[in-house]
């Protein structure tokens, strides 16, 4: 019997089924990496396991006797502890009043704290990690500040630790110092659940993989018997001998309109280039956290790479080479972000519809140059009937419109400025399947009509069926292109699956 | 039922003046004196003048997610240096000749330090209410330096007529109000400058997505902010020919914000009303008027005034409008 035993654990949010009967297990001396993408339940797993969701059914077994977390504190308590993301210590406390926080020792009631820093610097020494325990947090990188937290973890006795995407922010050599820390806690018998998106981490690190997608466990495997190739297609659900059929442009021109140079963003992507010709869409594939929504980002100026340039086409001589530094900077060459996130990027709640959709263009003109009522009413209706969004009233906040419906005014948003090249990070996430082929179907349109894209979408599917050529991402740097008959989700995931080239 | 936004204080504002009507002899009589009028409502409108203009700077600070606590200690500066420069005292800038440049130089300063708070908030990324409550105790501060911590007495009758003199039979400070209020309300509304405002408000990286140089914005904002103050601070000095640096504006940051709150533009940013703010201005001193004449004790003032203020408030309130119908329609709770 595993160390900790996971079984039939569901989770039902209104209208979702998160989890849907899973179970899952981990055992001592085991590292066992979590993947999955978007939705996939990872969290809410985590979630479940770590007493966030304290209502879940489902059985947690831990060395046998079943427990039922309340909340992380209790978890705690009971032996799983858990190191997120972003790290949730208190930054302007000492290490050691971090490691010992809430167990303090003791002596007559008041904290000792000669006690306090020798305890803490025993459980850094045990993890071989040698810095001074008295200063302050905030004095160390993000990394150190993980490895902290993962001393609190042991310090507390916890016999499993869940990392919960700890690698996302930290370099290379950082990543190396926390996995030779992982092997060395699962030396000391300890059961470790990894979550991650980098695939080559589960290889470099994991003993075994747990696959979830959609709330269902897909299966669990050694690492040794799941080839790369296997897991990706495990985790986009798709099987590899499925060949789509597909009419891909074959005769795009060789007119370059925009040429990429070597972009890249410290600690965000690696050095990036690619072009775009005109009339084409670019399709940007990769797992979650491989660098689509980076490398448009850069792109867009939204955040301003640290090298490289991109050089447009016919806009002159002069300023054509440049790197953005700002979204206007990207926009005055033509180019322009239709963000992943429409909520908290995209959409001006409170504002009308139609202001939503004039405002790149207004933006454009400028504060003086206005856009007469008459003209944009013209604007806005036309672009309504062209797109089929349903609104009662453009004068109306955007937010009473449906996801679908907000996003094409989004798009609209853009259209109406015509851009030259437009990055279209996720378009068609969160929306229904009809608005979904409606948008896909415009880009493909517009494409014809010269008009230049950058599409990513989570499903291979519609970025096969929807993109010319498709520039692949692993791990933040680019692994790979393909173009014409190349294109395939065969392909696609071979490149995403591929090793070290 | 659903209302225009600014109905709301609009009632209120009516509630009042018919309880004048019924209540308070005297309230609606006007006179014409030497050209000019006098009674309570034109005392309601030139008592409530230094908050109406800082109350149209506050809506658009407020209109992008933040919000202005320095203006009482601008209104100070401003009234610092017009009243030294008037009388002479700033030894290598002698221009008490020309009341028109002393104004404009004590205008200048205000809007320099609205700028400054523009830049700690839109540039450097300070959190606004933060970024403001330095200048709200340093202006004072530099206000009461200048002046060395002694009231700046001075006697200019060209400088006095702002806050005393009268124009159209008006007060002289409700028709400088007036003027500004226009020409900012169509600098913002007949040009794109306010739905950039309510874009970044609304949603800050969306609108610098979009192109919106939501930075510049929020450096403009702030700057007429402090212009607005700055006029409120030389017509508070011109009013009582005198710099006060300890008294002057003081608290009046939290009156405008109110008047803000009261015309309905929500304190979370996006959409804004100037002549929502107008109206609640006017509410408040109103209220105040209406309640010093009714002989209230002193004591119970500001709870009788605060009692009103949430009751408007909440009338305006969707959120409150919308639990109060559903608790009318809904039979199991009747």
């Amino acid at each position: 019997m595993a160390l900790l035993e996971m079984a039939g654990v569901s989770k039902a949010f209104p209208g979702v089924l998160a989890l849907d009967s899973v179970s899952f297990s981990v055992d001592r001396g085991e590292i066992r990496a979590l993947m999955g993408e978007n939705g996939a339940g990872k969290s809410t797993l985590i979630k479940v396991l770590t007493g966030v969701y304290a209502s879940g059914s489902g059985t947690v077994l831990l060395d046998g006797v079943s427990i039922a977390p309340r909340s992380p504190a209790h978890a705690q308590e009971l032996g799983v502890s858990t190191v997120y993301q972003e790290v949730n210590l208190v930054p302007n406390l000492s290490v050691a009043e971090n490691v010992c926080l809430g167990y303090e020792p003791r002596t007559f009631g008041k904290i000792n704290w000669r006690k306090v820093n020798e305890r803490a610097r025993r459980a850094m020494s045990r993890l071989n990690i040698d810095i001074d325990v008295t200063r302050s947090l905030t004095d160390f990188s993000t990394a150190v500040q993980q490895l902290v937290a993962i001393a609190r973890a042991v310090d507390r006795e916890a016999k499993v630790l869940v990392l919960d995407e700890p690698t996302s922010s930290l370099d290379k050599i950082e990543v190396e110092r926390l996995f030779t820390l992982m092997r060395k806690l699962r030396g000391d018998g300890m059961a470790i659940v990894f979550v991650t998106h980098f695939l080559e981490q589960v290889y470099s690190v994991a003993d075994s993989v747990t696959v979830l997608r959609n709330g269902v466990k897909v299966g669990d495997w050694a690492v040794t018997e799941l080839p790369r190739q296997k897991l990706v297609a495990q985790m986009l659900g798709r099987d590899l001998d499925e060949v789509p059929h597909v009419d891909h442009r074959e005769a795009i021109g060789t007119d370059v309109l925009v040429t990429v140079e070597s972009l890249g963003r410290k600690n965000a992507m690696e050095p990036i280039s690619f072009d775009v010709r005109r009339g084409e869409t670019l399709g940007l594939s990769g797992l979650l956290g491989s660098g689509r929504t980076e490398t448009m980002k850069m792109l867009s100026g939204a955040n301003p790479a640290d090298s490289g340039v991109i050089s447009v086409s016919g806009i002159g001589t002069r300023g054509s080479r440049l790197r953005p530094r700002s979204p206007r900077d990207s926009i005055r060459l033509g180019i322009g972000l239709c963000p992943e996130d429409r909520k908290s990027e995209g959409v001006c709640p409170g504002l009308s519809v139609s202001e939503n959709l004039l405002l790149v263009l207004q933006a454009r003109r400028g504060w003086l140059r206005v856009i007469r009522k008459k003209q944009a009413d013209k604007i806005v209706s036309e672009q309504i009937e062209r797109l089929r969004i349903t609104t009662p009233d453009t004068r109306r906040p955007i937010e009473n419109l449906s996801g679908g419906n907000q996003q094409k005014v989004l798009l609209c948003r853009w259209l109406v400025a015509e851009p030259t090249l437009l990055l279209l990070d996720e378009p068609t996430r969160g929306i229904d399947v009809g608005n979904k082929l409606e948008i896909r179907k415009l880009i493909t349109d517009l494409a014809k009509k010269g008009m230049s894209f950058v599409f990513s979408s989570a499903e291979l599917e519609e970025v096969v069926n929807t993109c010319d050529r498709v520039v692949v991402l692993r791990d933040r740097r680019k692994v790979g292109e393909l173009k014409g008959a190349e294109v395939t989700e065969q392909n696609v995931m071979a490149r995403i699956a591929e090793g070290e080239a | 039922m659903k209302l225009h936004p600014i109905a709301y204080p609009l009632i209120g504002l009516a509630l009042i003046l018919l309880f004048n009507a019924f209540f308070t002899p005297g309230f609606y009589a006007l006179e014409l004196r030497d050209g000019r009028l006098y009674g309570s409502l034109i005392d309601v409108l030139n008592r409530a003048t230094p908050v109406l203009l800082l109350s149209i700077g506050m809506t658009l600070v407020i209109a992008t997610k933040g919000v202005d606590l320095s203006v009482g200690a601008v209104m100070a500066i401003a009234g610092a240096v017009a009243a030294l420069l008037v009388t002479d005292k700033v030894s290598f800038l002698s221009v008490s000749h020309s009341v028109l440049l002393v104004v404009l130089i004590a205008l200048v300063v205000a809007t320099f330090a609205g700028v400054f708070n523009g830049v700690l908030v839109g540039k450097v990324g300070i959190q606004p209410i933060v970024a403001t409550l330095i200048l709200m105790v340093a202006g004072r501060g530099v206000a009461q330096l200048l002046t060395g911590g002694q009231n700046v007495t001075f006697n200019n009758p060209a400088l006095e007529r702002l806050g005393t003199g009268s124009a159209f039979g008006l007060p002289m400070p409700f028709v400088i109000f007036i003027v500004v209020f226009v020409l900012i309300a169509v600098f913002v509304r007949k040009t794109a400058l306010g739905l950039f405002i309510e874009a970044t408000g609304s949603n800050a990286e969306a609108a610098r997505l979009a192109g919106v140089a939501s930075d510049k914005m929020k450096v403009a904002v702030y700057a007429v902010s402090g212009l607005v103050a700055g006029i409120a601070g030389v017509i508070a000095c011109a009013d009582i020919r005198a710099a006060d640096a300890n008294n002057a504006g003081l608290y009046m940051e939290l009156d405008a914000i109110l008047a803000v709150a009261v015309g309905g533009t929500s304190l979370s940013g996006g959409r804004f009303s100037l002549l929502g703010s107008v109206v609640g201005a006017v509410l408040m001193q109103a209220l105040t008027t209406t309640i010093l004449t009714r002989g209230v004790s002193p004591h119970a003032t500001l709870v009788a005034k605060a009692l009103i203020i949430v009751a408007v408030i909440l009338l305006q309130s969707p959120e409150f409008r919308a639990s109060f119908a559903r608790r009318k329609h809904d039979p199991a709770r009747a």
